[in-house]
């Protein structure tokens, strides 16, 4: 039988946990080779972070306790290594990034010396790691290396930040790279960058590479091979091509299924009148101008998708029309009135029909009222929608339309999973009658599975209510499927609009274009057609 | 970092002059320091003479003015009891308040930084337990029991210490540790949770992935990320202790600020309660001032 770099073999790691015992992951065996990017797909709660953590050594025990099984570095036990040896592996022969580079940089220190303790700790010399350092920080493309080694993780941009890290992984030229969701939390230009660095420095090291993501698009962009995860087991292993197109195992069709961007198109037909008219909205924070003159309609019942990159201002768009914040100018009509020159208190009864679902429905439900209290809140604040009476029964009938049980109504929102409680977020808002609802990345958070069904969920209110909505994401295949028209932003300006099919299909402005190359797709042909379109575009 | 210096100047400006405003109006309702100062039989004649040698008999409001253009120059007026200038009168019991502070808090910062680091090292072990129930008993014992109780043992029963006063060493030894104990448990419970969150943070995660020794990843790593949160209690606690520590000082008869003030109220001494009032206002914007700069010191994001 053949060595292979690094081979994990029947491994169970397993948590004390409040709630007992959790077996974490579950007898797992995978192997990776020189040269080779084999990912680990898998949705929260699937044990793919577990695994990596336990090659590490940064398993806590307790609570985490491995039970069984070995892990093989060039045929070497990581498991059996005394403490010291095992150090010594970590960040020369295997390195680690991770999701969020912000909080995995450490805030009070320098990048640069950051950077080069990587080596230092391995005992190379001060002045070696220094040069190493500036070599590795020109390599991964951070701008002005000798100025950026003395500042400090929060002066960088995200996507800079995740360069920084993966110089940092890179100082002894591991042989193998672990990346945890190294882009999740990355804009799709940005993450097409950096999975495109990692792949060429593959190329120069020859490092087998590990990438643990739950994007369908990801693993089609960058790997070879995909192990696919569930509840701790591995349920399928085979290349992207084999698992898109001939995949076995149900959650492995299921998770292919709810990959969003293949259904059709929604038609929008020309005929309401627009009952939302924004013009020339402005908000400068300081000399900075967030938003520079925002012109656009929203027709009743329409789904109005704002796209962008973080930045781009289309957030900010969302807080100006509920006036969470104040805009510097313009005017946004709401069936004739201007929403900006409202008084706090004409306002009031104006926030019954403008109602707003946000990313984190963690925080964004108070953690200590009960869903009951949630929801009926709303009706104390704006008395003559419904007598007391009646609070216990339509809070049960708004449960069981957003997909939970009446049950649920006294329970907490910590009892609850994100989809769930993303579900939540919506009956409340549905609990005033609104005729319109700001979506802000209201699906960004959520897995894939259940992002696919809380897509649903609203398309279903939106028929059956006659609902608009302004649909803000940054993630493309879900507009696709889910918008009338799309807006797209760039630093606070509208740079394209139109109706999905023009979007999608003929986008005009260069950034749209950009935009919708950057994109990855689940389908790795399609992905390899985007690919060449990106490299055209850089050129 | 220079404008957030003169931010807080102006700030604490305004404060003290609101300050000064307050407590001079207010310490004139406690009533007329010559029916305290001079005999009970002492005619009307004399006590109409004490209060114009005193500035007394003019209007509130012309004192007031008074009092200002004088503290312009720095003259806080003499102190009534004792015949000498108030700011003189404040400053030597200051001296000794600021020593029982400057020694108690390097004292507790130290046992702190140390006990708390060790728990959060070892959460719930035997250790991890003595400190929290340490803190428990520190943060909540009343002071005045505490010295009442060393008196009684170590000074009455055992004979070991003096009971009040000062001269030796050995007179510091009761206050500083009555003193000691209330700090201590406050700053403990502080030290080993944020030593608890910073050694559990994505960072340390990092630096365990980069191979970083187990010593540099505590005392590089994670300390100074620590230390962040432990530094503004550390300001506070060193702050009500500049303030003058009433109870303890007047118990254990130490000459420090907050004796002088509590007699200078009984006596209506006002001038010194105004300089005292000044002193250690203008010694705790100095205090908060040097924790802000040891802050931007720590953490790169306040300096920008």
């Amino acid at each position: 039988m053949t060595e292979h770099l690094l081979e994990v073999r029947d491994l169970s790691v397993r948590f004390h946990t409040a709630r007992g015992m959790v077996n974490a992951v579950n007898g797992i065996s995978w192997h990776l080779d020189r040269g080779e990017t084999l990912a680990i797909l898998g949705e929260s709660g699937s044990g793919k972070s577990v695994s990596a953590s336990a090659i590490m050594n940064l398993i806590d025990c307790p609570p985490g306790e491995i039970t069984s099984g070995q892990i093989l570095f060039e045929g070497r036990d990581l498991l059996t290594l005394d403490a010291e040896t095992r150090r010594d592996i970590n960040g020369r022969r295997i390195a680690m990034i991770f999701q969020d580079p912000l909080s995995h940089l450490n805030p009070v220190y320098p990048v640069g010396w950051q950077i080069a303790e990587a080596g230092m700790a391995h005992g190379l010399p001060r002045a070696k790691a220094r040069a190493r350092t500036l070599q590795l920080l020109t390599r991964v493309g951070i701008p002005d290396p000798e100025a950026a080694m003395a500042k400090y993780p929060h002066q960088f941009s995200g996507g800079q930040r995740q360069r920084l890290m993966i110089a940092m992984a890179l100082v002894l030229k591991p042989d193998i790279l672990i990346a945890d969701e190294p882009t999740t939390a990355l804009d799709v230009t940005v993450q097409a960058e950096v999975l495109s660095l990692l792949e060429e420095l593959q190329e120069e090291t020859g490092m087998g590479l590990l990438l643990i993501t739950h994007d369908l698009g990801v693993v089609a962009e960058a790997a070879d091979r995909a192990v696919v995860m569930e509840g701790g087991r591995v349920v399928e292993t085979g290349t992207p091509r084999d698992l898109y197109h001939g995949a076995s195992h149900p959650y492995t069709r299921k998770l292919l299924a709810a990959a969003p961007g293949k259904g059709e198109m929604r038609q929008p037909d020309e005929a309401p009148a627009p009952i939302l008219q924004v013009r020339g909205l402005e908000k400068s924070y300081g000399p900075f101008r967030a938003l520079r003159g925002v012109d656009f309609d929203l027709r009743a019942g329409e789904t109005l998708a704002v796209v962008g990159e973080s930045g781009s201002g289309k957030s900010t768009v969302a807080r100006l029309l509920l006036r969470l914040e104040e805009a510097t100018g313009g005017s946004a009509l709401w069936k004739g009135e201007d929403l900006l020159q409202k008084s706090p208190r004409q306002m009031a009864p104006l926030r019954r029909q403008l109602q707003m679902v946000f990313q984190d429905p963690t925080q964004s439900l108070a953690p200590h009222m009960s869903v009951f209290q949630i929801i009926s809140e709303a009706w104390a604040i704006h008395p003559g929608i419904l007598p007391k009476a009646r609070w216990r029964a339509r809070v049960a009938e708004l449960l069981e339309q957003v997909g939970l049980r009446p049950e649920h109504a006294e329970r907490h929102p910590h009892q609850f999973s994100g989809g769930q409680r993303q579900r939540i977020a919506i009956a409340r808002a549905l609990a005033l009658e609104p005729e319109l609802i700001i979506c802000d990345e209201a699906v960004s958070a959520l897995d894939v599975s259940i992002q696919a069904q809380v897509i649903d969920l609203l398309g279903k209110l939106r028929d059956e209510l006659g609902l608009a909505f302004i649909f803000i994401a940054h993630d493309l295949p879900v507009v696709r499927d889910f918008a009338d028209r799309v807006l797209v932003m760039q630093k606070g300006e509208i740079v394209e609009q139109g109706s999905v099919a023009q979007i999608f299909d003929a986008p005009q402005a260069l950034y749209t274009q950009r935009l919708l190359a950057a994109g990855l797709d689940a389908d790795p042909d399609v992905q390899a057609d985007r690919r060449a379109a990106r490299l055209a575009l850089a050129k | 970092m220079s404008s957030m210096l003169g931010k807080r100047a102006v700030s604490s400006f305004i404060s003290l002059m609101v300050l000064i405003v307050l407590v001079f109006f207010l310490s004139r309702l406690t009533g007329d320091p010559a029916a305290l100062y001079l005999p009970v039989d002492a005619s009307e004649a004399m006590r109409d003479n004490f209060r114009e040698i005193h500035g007394l008999n003019d209007p509130v409001l012309v004192q007031f003015t008074h009092y200002i253009t004088d503290l312009v120059c720095f003259d806080f007026g003499d102190s009534l009891r004792k015949a000498r200038p108030a700011l003189e009168v404040v400053l030597d019991s200051f001296t000794w308040t600021l020593q029982l502070a400057l020694i108690t808090m390097a004292l507790v910062s130290a046992a702190a930084i140390a006990l708390g680091s060790l728990a959060a090292f070892h959460v719930g072990s035997w250790l991890d337990r003595l400190a929290s129930g340490l803190s428990l008993i520190g943060a909540s014992a009343p002071d005045f029991w505490i010295a009442i109780v060393g008196i009684v043992l170590f000074s009455v029963t055992l004979g070991w210490l003096p009971t009040s006063g000062t001269g030796t060493v050995w007179h510091w030894v009761l206050p500083i540790a009555v003193l000691f104990i209330r700090p201590f448990g406050l700053i403990l419970q502080v030290v080993r949770g944020s030593m608890i969150t910073a050694l559990g943070s994505a960072y340390v995660k990092t630096a365990r992935a980069k191979g970083v020794r187990n010593r540099p990843v505590i005392f590089v790593h994670t300390l100074r990320n620590a230390m962040l949160p432990v530094i503004t209690v550390i300001g506070d606690q060193a702050a009500a202790l500049l303030n003058g520590a009433v109870v303890v000082e007047t118990i254990f008869g130490f000459p420090g600020v907050g004796k002088l003030m509590i007699d200078s109220i009984l006596q209506r001494d006002f001038n010194v309660i105004l300089a005292a009032i000044m002193v250690t206002a203008l010694a705790i914007f100095l205090m908060n001032l040097l924790i802000d700069i040891a802050y931007a010191l720590l953490d790169p994001r306040i300096r920008t």
